[in-house]
C-alpha cells in the first residue's frame, strides 16, 4: 500500500512585490504595501509531500534523513534569510509571489530521488498558505513530455 | 460529498530495527531511531470519513459512533503501548509512521458503515506526518 508522507521546515526571506511590466501606480495599486520600495520579510513555512510504496526493510516511504539533506540543499540554503528578488535567479523576472514561490520549490524538490513529489504547501503568514501540485496530467512545461515531466 | 474529520490523539513507544540487517546498517538506515531501549511520541490522528448528508439527521455519520469506533480500534490498541511488542498486526514490520498509518487503515476502513473512510492522517511530530488513501493512492 502507499502512503504519503509530509515533512514541514521553516525558513525566513525577505522580497518585494513590483512587476517592471507594470506602471508605478499600476504596481501601487495590485501589490499594495507589498511593492514598498525597500521590501519586507517573512518567516515562511513549507510542507513537502512524497509519496510511494512503503519499503519492506525500512518501513518507510523516504529516509527522512535524505529528504531533510535534499530539501536542505535545494530549498533552505537557497531562500533562507536571502532577499528573494536579489538574490534568487529564478526572481529577477518573475514577481517573487508566494505562488511562484511554491512552484520554484516544487520544481526544485521534483528531482528528490527516492520518492514521487505529490504536493508543496507553503504558509507564507498563519493566515495564507498555498499549494502546487504540478500541472494535470496531459499539461506539460515547454520542452517536456510525458516522459521526462516526472 | 461532504468530508468529515476527527481527531484523537495517543502515546505510544517504539525503536526501528530490522534483524535482517547488520547492527551498522541498521544504526546507518536508522539513525537514532536505533535506540534498543526505544523513545516515544504523543501521535495525532486524523481520521477523514466522505459521504453525503444523511435526509432526516444531516450527518455523514452520527460522531459519536466514530467517537467509539476510534476508541475501541485505536486507543484501546495503541495508546500507552509499546508498537514492537504490543501489536501483533505490526509484527514483523519497522513501526514507522508510515506502516502505522496503513495499519490503522486496516483497522477502520471495514468499521466505517455509513460514508466511507476516505484518508488517515497521523502526525508522529507537529513537523511530520503520513497520509493514507487505502490502496487506491
Amino acid at each position: 500500500m502507499n502512503a504519503h508522507l509530509t515533512r514541514r521546515y521553516g525558513f525566513a526571506a525577505s522580497h518585494r512585490l513590483y512587476s517592471a511590466r507594470l506602471s508605478e501606480d499600476e504596481n501601487r495599486r495590485i501589490y499594495g504595501k507589498c511593492a514598498n520600495p525597500h521590501g519586507h520579510g517573512h518567516n515562511y513555512f513549507v510542507e513537502i509531500t512524497v509519496s510511494g510504496p512503503i519499503h519492506p526493510e525500512t518501513g518507510m516511504v523516504a529516509n527522512l534523513t535524505d529528504l531533510d539533506t535534499f530539501v536542505q540543499r535545494e530549498v533552505i540554503e537557497i531562500f533562507d534569510h536571502r532577499n528573494l528578488n536579489e538574490e534568487v535567479p529564478a526572481f529577477r523576472e518573475e514577481v517573487p509571489t508566494t505562488e511562484n514561490l511554491c512552484i520554484e520549490i516544487y520544481n526544485r524538490v521534483r528531482a528528490f530521488p527516492f520518492a514521487r513529489l505529490e504536493r508543496v504547501r507553503l504558509e507564507e503568514t498563519s493566515l495564507n498558505s498555498f499549494e502546487y501540485a504540478g500541472e494535470p496530467s496531459g499539461v506539460f512545461a515547454a520542452g517536456e513530455t510525458q516522459e521526462t515531466a516526472r | 460529498m461532504i468530508y468529515l474529520t476527527r481527531k484523537v490523539e495517543f502515546s505510544a513507544s517504539h525503536y526501528y530495527h530490522n534483524p535482517k540487517l547488520s547492527p551498522e546498517e541498521n544504526r546507518r538506515i536508522f539513525g537514532k531511531c536505533n535506540n534498543p531501549h526505544g523513545h516515544g511520541h504523543n501521535y495525532v490522528l486524523e481520521v477523514t470519513v466522505a459521504g453525503t448528508p444523511d435526509e432526516s439527521t444531516g450527518m455523514v455519520l452520527d460522531l459519536k459512533e466514530l467517537k467509539e469506533i476510534l476508541q475501541r480500534e485505536v486507543m484501546d490498541r495503541l495508546d500507552h503501548r509499546h508498537l514492537n511488542y504490543e501489536v501483533p498486526e505490526l509484527e514483523g514490520k519497522i513501526p514507522t509512521t508510515e506502516n502505522l498509518a496503513v495499519t490503522i487503515w486496516n483497522y477502520l476502513e471495514p468499521k466505517i458503515q455509513k460514508g466511507r473512510l476516505h484518508r488517515v492522517r497521523l502526525y508522529e511530530a507537529p513537523d511530520l506526518f503520513v497520509d493514507c488513501y487505502g490502496s487506491g493512492r
